[in-house]
């Protein structure tokens, strides 16, 4: 915010409701979103086969979390124009006249930078690398070029949140292997699923903002059928990836009950009409949404027992 | 405009003037800890050993 608009005599001693708190810089940074970034970056950190250092494991979360956020603040500056029109995102920084938007780019840039090479520094170059084509992938491929140019916008942005597992394996090993790609392809395909889910109890909001949603480029139907068909196929991958490096026993029960569920989930979702949805408001839909958020915690937390098991001989499948 | 110490802007930024010094506090601290653990973590003896070689 400008101070040239500052009038003493008249402004009182506290903040203004246009003026930005440190808060508002922060929320810039998506915290909703980090918290997804933090927890399956801890997971594949230590998912890994090798001990790192806790302060270091530490730095490089945060890292990879900053990353994240800056990523979210550089999608906030290139979609202020949309975020002012829908009514999820109207509350925003941005578009609620808080924060400028040249404060927004300045901060998703500076930060982005020094989460790279502080991500470097803490653990190697490869992780360094990672992140910045993380950040590359969610800014300009997705959010700058195939958000408002294609329905598969949402399985393309998946990717980028689909990555920091894999970060977080590389940050430990400075490697790569099977291991966090299952881990990466979990995330990949749960995205889908999860925000058609809220396309279709959100509705007017994308058909407003003019973003080429599924629900808007194809239909509602065609929307309820490509949440099962995706979900189908996340539930294969999911149970699969039980008898891999990262699954065992724990792992495979979550998997078995949480998919089950889902499928169900899904199969309800395909099978009604609008009209039966506008009758109770998307209960369905709305059940759905909530249970992808625990669904994404549990088969997550479920590798990080698994891991945290195996020093004593528990985890996994030996 | 210049600002003077008792000005009310700094009064009313407050806050966020004390997150972003309390951010960068907390910047300085990690990268203490990180430094600690990296140099601790450096096996000088063989180093200087390469180096007298």
């Amino acid at each position: 915010m400008s101070d040239a608009s500052f009038n003493a005599s008249t402004v009182a001693a506290q903040p203004r409701a246009d003026e930005a708190s440190f808060g508002d810089y922060f929320a810039l940074l998506k915290p909703r979103v980090m918290s997804l970034v933090v927890f399956t970056a801890l997971v594949g950190l230590l998912a890994a086969p090798v001990s790192v250092h806790p302060i270091v494991g530490f730095c490089a979360i945060l890292f990879i979390a900053i990353g994240g956020g800056a990523s979210g603040a550089l999608n906030m500056w290139w979609d202020a124009d949309i975020d002012k029109v829908m009514k999820r995102t109207k509350g925003r920084p941005i578009p609620s006249g808080k924060v400028e938007e040249g404060e927004a780019l300045a901060l998703g840039l500076a930060l982005s930078g020094l989460s790279v090479i502080m991500l470097g520094l803490a653990t190697n170059w490869f992780a360094g690398a990672f992140l910045a084509f993380t950040i590359f992938f969610y800014v300009v491929i997705y959010t700058m070029w195939l958000k408002r140019l294609t329905p598969q916008n949402i399985v393309i942005g998946g990717a980028a949140g689909a990555f920091p597992p894999v970060i977080g394996w590389v940050a430990a090993t400075g490697s790569m292997s099977i291991e966090p790609w299952l881990m990466f392809a979990l995330t990949f395909m749960w995205t889908p699923p999860h925000f058609w889910a809220l396309a279709l109890f959100m509705r007017s909001d994308y058909d407003d903002a003019g973003v080429p949603m599924l629900t808007v480029t194809h239909g509602r139907r065609a929307t309820r059928w490509h949440i099962l068909i995706y979900t189908a196929l996340l539930a294969t991958l999911a149970v699969g990836t039980s008898f891999s490096g990262i699954g065992g026993p724990i792992y495979l029960m979550v998997a078995v009950v949480m998919n089950a569920l889902f499928l169900r989930g899904a199969w309800q979702i395909s099978r009604r009409s609008e009209d039966d949805a506008e009758a109770d408001n998307f209960k369905v839909e709305r059940s759905f949404f909530k249970l992808s958020l625990l669904y994404l915690f549990l088969h997550f937390g479920a590798v990080l027992v698994e891991a945290l098991l195996k020093p004593y001989g528990l985890g996994g499948w030996s | 405009m210049s600002l003077r110490k008792s000005h009310e802007l700094h009064q009313r930024r407050f806050s966020r003037n004390l997150g972003v010094g309390l951010t960068l506090a907390a910047f300085i601290v990690i990268i203490f800890g990180l430094t600690i653990v990296k140099v601790a973590g450096t096996d000088f003896g063989m180093a200087t050993q390469e180096v007298q070689n």
